[in-house]
């Protein structure tokens, strides 16, 4: 099974990253895009039996910081 | 005064801490490996900076949880000073020991460069040689120096004089200007609501001993080595 977790920083949060980001769409043109915030995704090998709140406890424990961060966390059996 | 430095894999100036703690109190620092996993008899415990584990995942966020941070969470919550410089003061976040958490650099660049900080408070074992107010010039060398804690946050610490340094110009005047990375009302250093645990992202190390052209930093060590006279 895999664990799939995505990992952002929270709303109000200041993200200098997603900022450059997407000044450098403009400045290709793209001028649709409004904001941009970028975020980590991590993709774990899990036993079948694991289960979400397993994860979470990983996600609070080391995988995000929740000071600045929000995770979203999905289990998908092996296809 | 004895003092241990942990040094984690990627740590990279436990050399000149221990040179500056030498230079005040006579003594060479034990130098503690991560993985050790009990620290010697010591008054002061130091997370020196550098880029332990490269920096993975979050700044300081592995070596929060290294074999040795086990002890040193023990000691500190139980009286042990304890000083957490730049990477240091990334790890001390991570552990929960102190609010807050640091972000990178608002301006996205690596800053190295000699800073003004404002003594916020004096009440505390790291700063009573100052006098509250006082200005002092230390170096940074940071990418993620960037502190931050909540709105709340920020009132509750600074209500309980949790605050040690804010960034500013030559004059002691606090403002955008003078903030170097963008931290929350202009944040270099913080304690823990006892004052027995100071994070900072300056480097006081470095305006110790020759050839820093000013001698600053000392003044921290010297606060400490008074405080347990």
């Amino acid at each position: 099974m895999k664990a799939i977790i995505h990992v952002t920083l929270k709303k109000g949060v200041l993200d200098p990253q997603g900022k450059a980001i997407a000044q450098a769409l403009h400045n290709l043109g793209f001028d649709g895009v409004t904001d941009a915030r970028q975020g980590k995704f991590i993709e774990l090998d899990v036993a079948a039996n694991t289960t979400e709140a397993q994860v979470k406890d990983m996600c609070d424990k080391l995988l995000a910081n929740p000071v600045i961060e929000d995770y979203r966390v999905e289990l998908r059996s092996k296809s | 005064m004895k003092a241990a430095i942990i040094v984690f894999p990627g740590t990279n100036r436990e050399q000149d801490m221990g040179l500056a703690l030498q230079a005040v109190t006579g003594h060479a620092p034990h130098m503690m490996w991560h993985k050790d996993s009990t620290l010697p008899n010591c008054d002061l415990i130091v997370l020196p900076g550098g880029f332990s584990y490269g920096d993975y995942l979050r700044c300081g966020a592995m070596a929060a949880h290294s074999p040795i941070m086990r002890d040193v969470i023990a000691r500190a919550k139980s009286g042990t000073r304890l000083l957490a410089v730049c990477n240091g003061f990334q790890m001390l976040v991570e552990t929960g020991l102190v609010p807050g958490a640091l972000l990178r650099n608002a301006s996205l660049h690596f800053i190295c460069k000699q800073v003004h900080l404002r003594v916020e408070s004096n009440a505390s074992p790291f700063t009573s040689s100052f006098k509250a107010g006082d200005v002092i010039h230390v170096p940074v060398a940071h990418g993620e120096g960037n502190y931050f804690a909540d709105a709340d946050t920020i009132k509750r610490m600074e209500d309980k004089d949790q605050i040690a340094f804010r960034y500013c110009n030559e004059n002691g005047v606090v403002d955008e200007s003078a903030n170097p990375n963008g931290s929350q009302s202009n944040i270099a250093g913080v304690f823990n609501d006892t004052k027995t645990i100071l994070g900072m992202m300056p480097h006081p190390e470095d305006s110790v001993t020759m050839p820093a052209k000013k001698y600053d930093g000392r003044k921290i060590f010297e606060s400490l080595v008074g405080s347990l006279s």
